[in-house]
Parts: structure tokens; C-alpha cells; sequence
């Protein structure tokens, strides 16, 4: 009965926010996920942990929109996306941090925070926004390329909280920065958590991983090959270490 | 002295004409990856354009000032859509030879049915005649051209520079996969700016018309010299085609004033001169 009421919130706080089936993927003509399978609740933070070219990064862009070829269902808030053009998924609500950050040089620091469209009401409001990213305040006639590494994934977090976007894919986003500008990051992504943001997040750190996110997807070969909660990460420790080689 | 002027006041209305179509390649090479061969041909249809308001709709030269850039952007945002979108991804050389196909028929059904002799243009009543500024005798259409192109490069850098929607061209000529993932609709965005540049083209054309007639080749014969304009300011550089357009335009008339044997060759010389020392183009990044 639920599906029949599209767009109705309480239909999509009782579902998942995201459900992945059967998601096969290629980049030309090397296929590179097969029959991925996952689910993201509402309002918690899924981690995909994984070796280097698993699929992680792969499982984000595919629910973008923005491979080459994708199969299987995406389901978001109960609408199937999977044939859906990027963009138009960007306005049903997912907002994508790519791993290289993707500042633009040919804007200043003010153009690239502003650019994505809002594609919802309840986004941040610049104050909001130089509140929790005040050094973004001091530099928005800046080229956006010339931030630091930290100051650069700060914009690209702080542009896609502007437009209302409530599930938000982060990717790698500690990858090259400096401890304390990891921990700040933490700091936030605890912060949206709590303000009721769904994330799904990309992370070759674990450790940073591990003190954030509710539950674990372990992908491999461009499967899903285990899932558990953050309780059970203790009796999972051994496993990981073998899946990740750490 | 008044030779002198005189050429280089025809060296700066050149220059009009090498801005405002090397303006429009370079903003369809930064969003297309497209070399726009095709470029001189829809610059002489603006022309055509303005013709045919005059002679069947009995619209005016201001009309055609409006109308024509709208009328030819549509016709490119067409060829755009039906055309060179199937391109994106592609080696330069199929949108070079696309483009350059698309020219040589343009041409060739514009000369099977108007010739190669010019179509007359009166020059709109109320820039006729024209001023004498005690060094030179200024006619008055001339001193517009010059100063309303200016005006239009100068509108357009901002537009790119300044606005939301410059904001948009210039990220979607970096990273058209991010920009998409953000929710704007790239590929309509790309056929607005070839639209765009393309109706810079024709706006030139209309321009044109009065001054040099309008004739089926007119694009052929200026648009060889514009290229070479674009390779000397940079390919993808807005401020620097603008620049480089009206500076290669007073170099030639300097050039017909000293010595007016090297006048067809001298832009030509100064891009082997610039592609010698900086290969990407005087204002160009490195690709």
C-alpha cells in the first residue's frame, strides 16, 4: 500500500532511502559491477569499505547517473532512477562529492558554492554555511583551485548542502588530508548526521569509518560480499582485516 | 595623414568582424570541443537574414539587428541537436570535417540561387552621411560598427565572467559530467551556447551587410583570416579573442598604410610568428 502513496513522507521515512538491486555496470566495455545489492536506511550513515578499484567509487556513480552503462533497479525514496539522467537525479535529491573534489578552477570560491541548483527546500543558508566552514568566508573572491586540499573538500561538502539535498554521497572525502582537517570532517559528518541527513560514504580510512558510520558494506570484484552493523564490528574485525588486506 | 586614419579606421571595423565571430568560436570550442567551420557560412546567412527581412517582410536594419542573430541561433541550435551533439566525445577532425561540410552546403545552395555577385544593402537612414572630426572625414555607419561590436564583446565577456549563467558555461566547459550531476541540464545548455555563438556570427553578418553587400562567399573569404585570429589569441579564451580580434584588424590597416603588399599575409605571419614562440596562442591555457 505504501508505494501507492508517492511522495508522501512518511512512506519514505518507513522505507529505505535507497535500495540497490541486481546492479551491473561498465565503463566501455569492461564490466566492472555484477549484481551489486545494498540498502540505505533513512537517516543513517552506510559505509562501503573496500580495496582499491572494488567498485566503491563505481556503486556511487552508477546511482549518480553518470557511467556509461547501468542495469538492475535503483530505487529512491520509491521511484526507480535507474534509467534516469543525472541530472534529473540530482533534483530528486542526491547530491554526489566526488572523490577529486571537482573545484572548479575557472570559478572563484563564491561561484563554485553557489553553483549547484537547489533542488529542495531546507537546504543551508549561507550563514549556516560560514558557520560551520568559516574559513570559506575569507576566500570567496578566491580562484577555487588555489584552497588548500582541506578547504577545497570543505566547499565541495558545504555546495551540496545548499541546495536541500538530504542524501548525500560522499566520496573518499579524507583521502590526502592533514589529521586535524580529518577530524573536522568527522565532526560535520556526525553533525549532518544528526540533523537528519542520509550518507552514503566512500572510505579507504577505516579507522575514520569506523567511528561514523551505522553499518559496513564490504565491496569486492564489484560485489557486495558482507554487511554488518557497527555493533558487530568488534566480532568482524578479523574478516575485515582479511577482506581489506589491512 | 588622412590615408593613414582612413586605414585605420578600416582595420578596426575588420577587427569588429574578427572579434565577434572568433568571440563565438571560442566560447563553441570551450562548451562543443568543436572547431565551427561552419562559422563564415552562418555569418553570411545573418546577412541573408537581414536581406530578406528588407526585402519581402519590409523589416528594417533594426529589426534585422534582433531578428537575425535569433532566426540563425535557432537554425545552429538545429544543427546542434540533429548534428554535432553525436559528436561529443569525438576526435576534433569529425567536427572539423562536419562543420566544414555543413559550410560548403550552406554556400553552395545560397550561390545556386543568389550568384556569387553581391545583394545590395542600404545603410539604414539614420547612420548615413557622416562627420567630419577635423583629422579625417568619419562615415557615420563605420564609427557604429566599431563601437556596437565593442559593445557586444564587451556585454558577452560579461555575461560569461560575471553572470549565473557564465557561472554555469564555464563549469560545464570544465567538467559537463559534474555540472550535470548537479542537476543542470547540460546538453540544453550546450545548444544554447552554439546557439549563442552562432548568433554572435550572424549578428556580425548583418552588420556587414551594408558595408561589404551580401554575398554567398562573404563568409568563405573572412573566415580563413578569423581562424588565424583564434589561433593567435588562444583557442577558448573570451577576453582574448576580443582583444586580439580588434588589435589583428588595426594591424592590417597599419599594414595597407606601410606596405600594402603584405596586407592579405600579414596576420598569417604574425600566427606562424606566435605559434613559434607559444603554441597554446598568446592568452591560450596548455590543453
Amino acid at each position: 500500500m505504501l508505494e501507492r502513496v508517492r511522495g508522501d513522507a512518511n512512506s519514505v521515512q518507513l522505507r529505505d532511502h535507497l535500495a540497490v538491486e541486481q546492479l551491473e555496470a561498465w565503463y566501455g566495455d569492461s564490466h566492472v559491477l555484477h549484481g551489486v545489492q545494498f540498502k540505505v536506511r533513512p537517516g543513517e550513515v552506510l559505509t562501503l569499505l573496500g580495496r582499491n578499484g572494488a567498485g566503491k567509487t563505481t556503486i556511487l556513480k552508477s546511482v549518480m547517473g553518470i557511467i556509461g552503462k547501468r542495469t538492475g533497479s535503483i530505487q529512491f525514496e520509491g521511484q526507480d532512477i535507474s534509467r534516469a539522467s543525472s541530472d534529473r537525479i540530482a533534483r530528486l535529491g542526491i547530491a554526489f562529492c566526488p572523490e577529486e573534489r571537482g573545484i572548479f578552477s575557472s570559478l572563484d570560491v563564491r561561484e563554485n558554492l553557489m553553483l549547484p541548483p537547489q533542488v529542495r527546500d531546507g537546504g543551508l543558508s549561507l550563514d549556516k554555511i560560514f558557520d560551520l566552514f568559516p574559513n570559506l568566508k575569507e576566500r570567496l573572491t578566491s580562484q577555487g583551485t588555489k584552497l588548500s586540499g582541506g578547504e577545497q573538500q570543505m566547499l565541495a561538502i558545504a555546495r551540496i548542502l545548499r541546495t536541500g539535498a538530504k542524501f548525500l554521497m560522499l566520496d573518499e572525502p579524507t583521502e590526502g588530508l592533514a589529521p586535524v582537517i580529518i577530524l573536522q570532517i568527522g565532526e560535520l559528518i556526525k553533525r549532518l548526521k544528526l540533523s537528519g541527513y542520509t550518507i552514503l560514504l566512500v572510505e579507504q580510512n577505516f579507522r575514520f569509518a569506523s567511528t561514523l558510520a551505522d553499518r559496513f558494506c564490504v565491496v569486492e570484484h564489484g560485489r557486495i560480499i558482507d554487511q554488518f552493523e557497527a555493533s558487530e564490528l568488534p566480532a568482524n574485525m578479523e574478516k575485515l582485516h582479511q577482506y581489506l588486506g589491512v | 595623414m588622412q590615408a593613414l586614419y582612413a586605414q585605420l579606421l578600416v582595420g578596426l571595423i575588420n577587427g569588429s568582424f574578427y572579434a565577434l565571430l572568433s568571440l563565438g568560436l571560442a566560447i563553441i570550442f570551450g562548451m562543443l570541443n568543436i572547431i565551427n567551420f561552419a562559422h563564415g557560412a552562418l555569418y553570411m546567412m545573418g546577412a541573408f537574414c537581414a536581406y530578406f527581412l528588407l526585402s519581402v517582410g519590409g523589416l528594417s536594419y533594426w529589426w534585422a539587428l534582433v531578428l537575425a542573430p535569433i532566426v540563425v541561433g535557432l537554425f545552429g541550435i538545429l544543427l546542434e541537436r540533429t548534428m554535432l551533439q553525436r559528436l561529443a566525445g569525438l576526435d576534433h577532425l569529425y567536427g572539423l570535417l562536419l562543420t566544414f561540410g555543413i559550410a560548403l552546403i550552406l554556400q553552395g545552395v545560397f550561390q545556386n540561387y543568389f550568384g556569387s555577385s553581391g545583394l545590395p544593402y542600404a545603410i539604414p537612414d539614420l547612420l548615413t552621411g557622416g562627420v567630419n572630426l577635423g583629422f579625417m572625414y568619419l562615415p557615420i555607419y563605420r564609427g557604429w560598427v566599431v563601437i556596437f561590436s565593442l559593445a557586444v564583446c564587451v556585454a558577452t565577456w560579461f555575461v560569461i565572467e560575471r553572470t549565473k549563467f557564465g557561472a554555469y558555461l564555464r563549469a560545464a566547459t570544465e567538467n559537463p559530467t559534474l555540472v550535470r550531476a548537479f542537476g543542470i541540464n547540460v546538453p540544453r545548455m550546450i545548444a544554447l551556447t552554439y546557439g549563442l555563438g552562432v548568433g554572435l556570427a550572424a549578428l556580425a553578418g548583418v552588420l556587414s551587410a551594408p558595408i561589404n553587400q551580401v554575398r554567398p562567399l562573404m563568409g568563405a573569404d573572412l573566415i580563413i583570416v578569423v581562424f588565424a585570429v583564434v589561433v593567435i589569441g588562444g583557442m577558448g579564451s573570451i577576453m582574448g579573442s576580443i582583444i586580439t580580434g580588434f588589435t589583428l584588424g588595426v594591424i592590417e590597416g597599419l599594414t595597407k598604410y606601410l606596405y600594402p603588399e603584405a596586407s592579405n599575409t600579414v596576420v598569417f605571419v604574425l600566427m606562424v610568428l606566435v605559434l613559434l614562440v607559444k603554441p597554446t596562442g598568446l592568452t591560450g591555457r596548455a590543453a
